[in-house]
């Protein structure tokens, strides 16, 4: 028996098959293939309607909440900041690009304010993180939401970048090769890009070393230390990803509704962001899309029917809190969790109807 | 040359590890007072005393998960003692911790592979790890090694207390270690866990001297050629094996009456 490694390692078993968690995830899924046909072919079947205020929204909003995903999956860090960076990021596409506010606005075209959107917000997003990993638990919640809640009210009072309450409108969007890119349908598969991207590569992440290393730190940050990992460096790494995801949800967000105010930033919306990721399940990536097209319907759609009930239809954050209580209560893994569940009940009860031969 | 040597070996080259009037204080409390220990580079010494005397103290100082309030620590000559535990694990030390420390939401395969991972480079790395990739075979090894093979893609929440224990080893192992700090490694174990145990000890290349803490006498003087007696923070005996068992004062202390 040799424990020593020091040695090259002898290999032995060199045919032998890789775990199938190492695959790429989802690739035998005929429901996956099914839900990713119909994401495609969503143009011929939705009015742009659809498209736009309901599929469109749910995957900005899903791509933001993803980034708290990634944190709070993955590095057992909940951040409030994350709706905060992707503002920063749609305000700076605003500030930096063409806007009905030239006094603000510098000009540029997309391709550069976009880089230099990115960049700041992850840098903004980044410093911020490295505030909030010197904390744990609570602590990080309440760090993060200060950061939310101060950029608001700074946005709210600075007009010389941020142009006060009114904020900056008519925000430029991109048109090149002949085509208006905020025009429905290539919008829509903008955002239907980004948000793969931005889903593949959480998922991809979580897997390699720095992915697993994250998870390690969120399970024993002492024993990770222990085996020759740097947490503190790992977690503000953690943060640097999801703002540069959360930053790219901030470009397209701004695009979507062609302004910036404080209103999109505020700390009500910052929270918004964690309901969306707890409802829909904080331990996959594809949680914070069912959380957030949940959010988005009941945001569209709970208003006429609880007019109809004879209630206040603004009260739709009602029903979302109930959700989000239930969610709490019964299924502390989202939606995803209570799905899972519900599959694992039916194989079983398949597998009893077939006598016990295994599913069919 | 001879003046080299003899300022290498004045800074402490010779030893693996070298401790220093280490002291640790919790607030008005000292758990560990002027401790002076070396050990060879390849020595195997236990580390006894009753509970409270200091010992795991001691491996915190050592590893950094606490630092010492004064004192200073040498590893292999180097001066470690404001080092953060991660650049005293990448230079060759590790450890394992007497309540399992390990990451319950990770499969057994994850935690070797973390471990093997963060002593070599790439510790960021975006990449997944290829078919062929050497720290995914040194994992495989090490997983063989201590027994888990046929339970290396279950999650570590679902593993038995024993199979945990031999994990904790597992993750010790990692990478090139030089000297390892086992606290209490045989905690909880069944006589043939225990046998394994000491198989996978003695079986260590020459090369990695390590310091244990068992209470288990049977295990601990079958592992060591020296021991470290402490009491109440402070290192009350040293010697070899049987100076120590004999000895009356330490009888009193700790294999008579003291032992809780």
């Amino acid at each position: 028996m040799s424990l020593a490694h020091d040695a090259p390692v002898a290999v032995g078993r060199t045919t032998k098959a890789q775990p199938a968690a190492r695959t790429w995830p989802e690739i035998n899924n005929p429901a996956a293939w099914a839900v990713a046909a119909i994401l495609l072919i969503m143009p011929l079947i939705a009015s742009s309607f659809f498209l736009i205020e309901i599929f469109a929204t749910t995957l900005i909003l899903g791509t933001m909440a993803l980034s708290l995903m990634f944190l709070a999956g993955y590095g057992g860090m909940v951040s409030l900041m994350q709706l905060t960076i992707a503002g920063f990021s749609a305000y700076m596409v605003a500030v930096f690009g063409v806007s009905g506010n030239p006094n603000i606005s510098l000009g540029w075209p997309w391709w550069l304010a976009v880089p230099m959107a990115l960049a700041l917000a992850t840098a903004f997003g980044t410093l911020g993180g490295a505030l909030a990993v010197r904390t744990e638990g609570i602590y990080t919640i309440m760090i993060t939401l200060a950061i939310g809640a101060a950029f608001y009210y700074f946005t709210n009072q600075n007009w010389a970048i941020f142009n006060g309450h009114t904020g900056i409108n008519t925000v430029a969007t991109p048109h090149f090769w002949g085509v208006n890119w905020r025009a429905d349908i290539p919008f829509y598969y903008i955002v239907l890009a980004v948000a793969a991207l931005c889903y593949f590569a959480v998922e991809y992440l979580s897997r390699a070393p720095f992915g697993l290393a994250l998870q390690g730190v969120r399970d024993n940050p002492r024993r990770m230390a222990a085996l020759g990992f740097n947490v503190n460096a790992h977690r503000v790494a953690a943060y640097a990803f999801a703002s540069f995801v959360a930053a790219l949800a901030g470009v397209l967000q701004v695009w979507n509704y062609r302004q910036i105010s404080p209103g999109s930033v505020s700390v009500g919306a910052c929270i918004d962001v964690l309901i969306i990721a707890v409802v829909g399940g904080i331990t996959r990536p594809i949680g914070p899309f069912i959380g957030a097209l949940i959010f988005v319907l009941l945001r569209t759609f709970a208003l006429d029917f609880l007019v109809r009930l004879g209630l206040d239809g603004n009260r739709f954050r009602l029903l979302i809190g109930l959700g989000f209580l239930a969610i709490v209560f019964w299924s502390s893994d989202g939606v995803i969790g209570l799905w899972q569940r519900w599959r694992q009940h039916q194989r079983r009860e398949v597998s009893r109807a077939s006598g016990g031969r295994g599913h069919g | 040359m001879d003046s080299v040597a003899q300022r290498l070996s004045a800074v402490g080259a010779g030893a693996a590890l070298e401790l220093r009037g280490v002291t640790r204080l919790f607030g008005a409390l000292a758990a560990l007072t002027d401790v002076t220990i070396t050990v060879r580079p390849g020595e195997r010494r236990a580390v006894l005393g009753s509970n409270g005397a200091g010992k795991t103290t001691l491996f915190n100082c050592i590893t950094g998960d606490f630092p010492p309030s004064s004192g200073t620590i040498r590893f292999f000559g180097e001066d470690v003692t404001h080092f953060p535990p991660y650049e005293r694990i990448r230079r060759g030390l590790r450890r394992t911790y007497q309540i399992s420390a390990l990451f319950p939401g990770l499969t057994v395969q994850d935690n070797v592979y973390l471990a093997c991972r963060g002593v070599s480079r790439g510790r960021f790395s975006f990449l997944r790890p290829g078919q062929n990739d050497a720290l995914m075979h040194a994992a495989d090894n090490l997983v063989q090694a201590v027994h888990l093979s046929a339970v290396k893609d279950q999650r570590v929440a679902e593993l038995a207390h024993g199979q945990q224990r031999q994990l904790e080893i597992a993750l010790a192992l990692a990478g090139a270690p030089r000297f390892v700090l086992f606290d209490e490694p045989a905690a909880g174990l069944s006589p043939t866990e225990r046998a394994e145990l000491i198989e996978i000890l003695t079986s260590l290349p020459a090369h990695i001297g390590y310091i244990i803490i068992e209470h288990d006498m049977d295990v601990a003087l079958r592992v060591v050629e020296s021991v470290t007696m402490m009491h109440n923070g402070r290192v009350f005996k040293e010697g070899l094996p049987e100076e120590i068992q004999s000895d009356p004062e330490v009888q009193e202390l700790y294999l008579g009456g003291g032992h809780e």
